[in-house]
């Protein structure tokens, strides 16, 4: 009986299998950090309601991941958005909470009503909601409905993953929510997404037309942008990490949408390659932002704000947490020789193979995102040298962060045991590139037999027989050999005394705290540089007691959010000033309503009738 | 036992010469000033008084500061070990991809910016935000570089174009560009400034202001290998050398003369260049890096081609 009802409803291919694997290797250590985060934050009954919501939260994620109904994974989808919703207005008392879920709410509904459209469509091909069926009537499809089907799935989805313009909820949904959610949201929900725009668009309507590849390329390079620009303008530490996010599922969808173009130009092994690639970071992306917002939600804990200009110094207070966070960061920003420094090079080298492979202007193309992506890896590793340096050292710029304590093993355990996979997966890169091999190739439906691997050496049976060599675990006892030989050479020259003394103030007085530079400080380069995007404006004011005396200055500066201000500002205000004029049809009248019934209903017929 | 020593020549290579090129940097610019200037060897004096000397390290730093020099030190050598220098086989080399270069600079670079913000010093902050700031910009520009060599020569990996191949158009226009990335990596003019202890010009001395004694010359020493690697691959590109056809000791002397020669060529460009212009404000970098984009583009565009 279960048996058939798993075979009817769900399906285990190596795709499923590898992000239900995903799902799991980040709730746990979440779930466990949750234990020490949550004690003392709030009542023992709101403890309880948060663990339900956590198990109905990763169960629906569970099920989209397997499920082979279309019914039933809108059904789970729903769920998940809602127990989401409910995830962020967890802290009650906050304002913003309610503000932050309102926004999440409108914009996850937007998504699914764009999804729910699109599976009708493919019902109305399929009459049927079981996968394999949809995928035999795609088939069949005529190629303009297949394209408004993959365009409303991307929105659909995009929304969830947070592809720039519909990250808007994102930055404000994901810092809000306790940060064992945030985790969870960041790391694996908007994943999903993801899993959607494979299983749909990839496996089952199928690659159609080389645009559709290009239309995502162009996105991911927006998105990767967009977000790494914003995160690094921002001060508050939970929501640098969401910016980060959207950047991260760019990244991603940089790996998808070349390997749909190279589907659409039938270059299918390095299609299979850059999915590869794809797959891995968002596995990499999943891990290590996982581990920075349980870290984040480690300083809050401590120190109770999320305010980078109110933190410092944190690394002599909770040393641990900081060697976590240090980790994060390092893999986020692509340092070998840790798991993010991987998945980057390998999405760099797809790219390049790939336009290797192919012709003119697709290959000037390629080079061009791949140098857009490049410089999104640079902005990201600067966001991050100033996520680090701000929190955690240097000294602290408030009591907030002066008087911090490390946070209990419970939480260390979930950091350490996320820190642990970052290293492994940076190292045993070998052997996760032929997993993940063959799951982009189940998801594509390709034959790998004549793909061949050796360890660390991946060798491309495409045209020219190219390979690319890469040894992760070689190259870091090179790193480490080197650094020793540096350290041999510094113990072998020890003759003068180390003196421990004041950081050096040009002779004037001991430096405090407001001598340090800030994190706005650490940004104004890059706030210059992309002032045409953030249209950044300062106000200052000084209060004058005397012509030759300042009694106070004020400064004030602010980058403006160009898709809020000019795309969902004016939309907002027509979606409400067009609803004030709906009003005057519900003047209170039953007689009117009664017009409007019987009209409709005439309509109906006529509808009915004619068409 | 002959692939480690190969590995261990290649390694004192890099240290023994990249000083001298230093100093010969400096004697160029102080001759062309008609100054009698400095040693050509004082690099080496300068690393040997800084070993020798104690240090001060800030209250306020943490461990991160005490590792940089390290991790920075690492990171340059590893790069060193990686590139092809002598064209027999070391099975560093095969490791030897240029995206995997910048990626390991990189890891330096981060260190040393964190370690500049660790003491709270607001040179220290100044440097690692201006650092930052022209890395991020110079990556974009470098990756189409790599990308106009991938379309030439079919990989990453710097063996390709190690041994003797044409110099077409777009390695030269390759070159120049990575020859610009190279003046803002190494903290050179008109970028930067490794002479001064101005603060509103330095950025790579703002970084490292409070180091001192043996940490400041594994520091100092990483920033020379690390230009030295730099000359190294641009003489590759625009200067292919053949490796030698017989093992009689002529040829390979001839051979290692014009090996040194290429990269002291490039010296000395760098050096006038350093004579020639001023530093620019730094919100003109950006403009400059722009440029030097725009160059990618053409060495890429050029490669597309073929020519």
């Amino acid at each position: 009986m279960l048996d058939t009802l798993l075979k009817q409803f769900f399906i285990f291919d190596s795709l499923s299998l590898f992000f239900l694997g995903v799902i799991f290797i980040i709730s746990l250590p979440s779930a466990i950090y949750s234990l020490g985060y949550l004690k003392g934050e709030c009542s023992f009954r709101k403890i309880i309601l948060s663990w339900t919501l956590l198990v109905l939260f990763v169960l629906s994620m569970a099920i989209i991941v397997t499920i082979s109904n279309v019914f039933l994974f809108l059904v789970a989808w729903e769920i998940m958005s809602l127990v989401s919703y409910f995830l962020v207005v967890f802290d009650t008392t906050h304002e913003k909470s309610i503000q932050a879920g309102t926004i999440y709410i409108i914009m996850t509904h937007i998504g699914t009503a764009f999804l729910v459209a699109a599976f009708m469509m493919m019902y109305k091909y399929a009459h049927s909601f079981d996968f394999v069926v949809i995928k035999n009537a795609c088939l069949a499809m005529p190629a303009p409905v297949k394209d408004s089907i993959f365009l409303m799935l991307l929105v659909g989805f995009g929304t969830k993953a947070g592809i720039v313009p519909l990250h808007i909820w994102l930055p404000y949904a994901h810092p809000q929510a306790p940060s064992h959610i945030s985790s969870i949201m960041s790391g694996v929900m908007i994943k999903t997404a993801i899993y959607g725009i494979i299983r749909f668009v990839i496996c089952l309507l199928g690659v159609n037309s080389s645009w559709w590849g290009v239309l995502i390329l162009i996105l991911a390079v927006i998105t990767c942008l967009v977000g790494v620009i914003y995160a690094l303008m921002e001060r508050d530490l939970k929501r640098l990490l969401a910016y980060s996010s959207v950047e991260n599922v760019g990244i991603i969808l940089l790996g998808l949408g070349l390997s749909m173009l190279l589907l659409s130009l039938n270059m299918s092994y390095l299609a299979v390659f850059s999915l590869m690639a794809g797959l891995y970071h968002l596995i990499n992306h999943a891990i290590f932002k996982g581990l920075l917002f349980l870290g984040a939600g480690s300083v809050y804990k401590a120190t109770g704000t999320r305010d980078i200009e109110k933190l410092g110094g944190l690394i002599k207070r909770m040393p641990q947490s900081a060697v976590y966070f240090l980790i994060g960061s390092m893999a986020i920003s692509a340092l070998p020789p840790l798991n993010g420094f991987v998945s980057e090079w390998l999405t760099l080298q797809a790219f390049f193979l790939s336009a290797f492979n192919s012709a003119g202007g697709t290959r000037l193309f390629l080079g061009i995102c791949a140098s857009l992506f490049a410089l999104t890896s640079g902005l990201a590793a600067a966001c991050f040298v100033k996520a680090f340096g701000m929190v955690f050292l240097g000294l602290p710029r408030s009591h907030y962060a002066e008087n911090a304590k490390e946070v209990p093993l419970s939480m260390k355990s979930g950091m350490f045991f996320l820190s642990l996979l970052v290293v492994v997966f940076g190292l045993a890169a070998a052997g996760i590139i032929k997993l993940l091999v063959k799951v982009s190739a189940v998801a594509m439906n390709i034959d790998i037999g004549s793909m061949s691997f050796s360890l660390n050496n991946f060798t491309l049976p495409a045209q020219a027989g190219q390979s690319i060599y890469l040894s992760v675990p070689m190259l870091a006892s090179v790193l480490l050999v080197t650094g020793l030989l540096g350290f041999v050479a510094y113990l072998l020259f020890n003759k003068g005394k180390l003196v421990i003394y004041n950081t050096w103030d040009c002779g004037y007085y001991k430096l405090g705290p407001r001598n340090e530079y800030t994190g706005t400080a650490f940004s104004k380069p890059f706030r210059i540089a992309f002032s045409f995007f953030l249209l950044p404006y300062r106000k200052t004011q000084k209060v004058r007691e005397s012509f030759y005396h300042i009694k106070s200055f004020a400064y004030e500066t602010r980058t403006t959010f160009v898709f809020k201000k000019y795309v969902y500002g004016p939309l907002v205000v027509f979606i409400l000033r067009s609803a004030k004029f709906m009003r005057r049809i519900q003047p209170g009248s039953i007689h009117l309503y009664l017009a409007y019934i019987f009209s409709t209903l005439l309509l109906l017929i006529i509808f009915m009738y004619k068409f | 036992m002959i692939k480690i020593t190969l590995i261990f020549l290649q390694l004192v290579f890099f240290i023994v010469i990249a000083p001298f090129l230093s100093g010969l940097i400096t004697k160029i610019k102080n001759y062309s000033k008609m100054r009698r200037g400095q040693s050509v060897f004082q690099p080496y004096y300068n690393l040997i008084k800084l070993f020798s000397k104690g240090q001060v390290v800030s209250e306020t730093a943490s461990w991160i500061f005490r590792v940089t020099p390290f991790i920075v030190i690492s990171s340059v050598l590893t790069v060193a070990l990686l590139v092809p220098v002598f064209i027999l086989s070391n099975p560093l080399y095969r490791m030897g991809d240029f995206l995997v270069i910048i990626f390991i600079f990189a890891l330096g670079r981060f260190f040393l910016a964190l370690a500049a913000l660790d003491t709270g010093s607001s040179f220290g902050g100044m440097g690692s935000s201006r650092e930052m700031f022209i890395s991020s910009l110079v990556e974009p520009a470098l990756c189409l570089v790599v990308f106009s060599l991938f379309m030439q020569f079919g990989s990453t990996n710097i063996f390709v174009f190690s041994g003797n191949h044409a110099v077409s158009v777009a390695s030269i226009v390759g070159a120049i560009a990575l020859f610009l990335i190279a003046i803002a990596e190494t903290s050179r003019i008109p970028v930067d400034n490794q002479e001064t202890h101005l603060e509103l010009t330095m950025v790579h001395e703002a970084m490292v202001l409070e180091y001192s004694g043996r940490s400041l010359a594994l520091i100092e020493m990483a920033l020379y290998v690390k230009q030295m690697i730099w000359f190294f691959l641009i003489a590759q590109i625009i200067f292919p050398i053949a490796a030698p056809g017989s093992i009689n000791s002529s040829a390979l002397f001839f051979w290692g003369l014009w090996y040194l020669a290429r990269i002291l060529v490039i010296a000395v460009v760098v050096a006038f260049i350093e004579v020639l212009v001023a530093k620019m404000r730094l919100f003109r970098v950006a403009d400059f890096l722009g440029f030097v984009f725009v160059l990618g583009a053409i060495a890429a565009i050029c490669a597309i081609l073929g020519v």
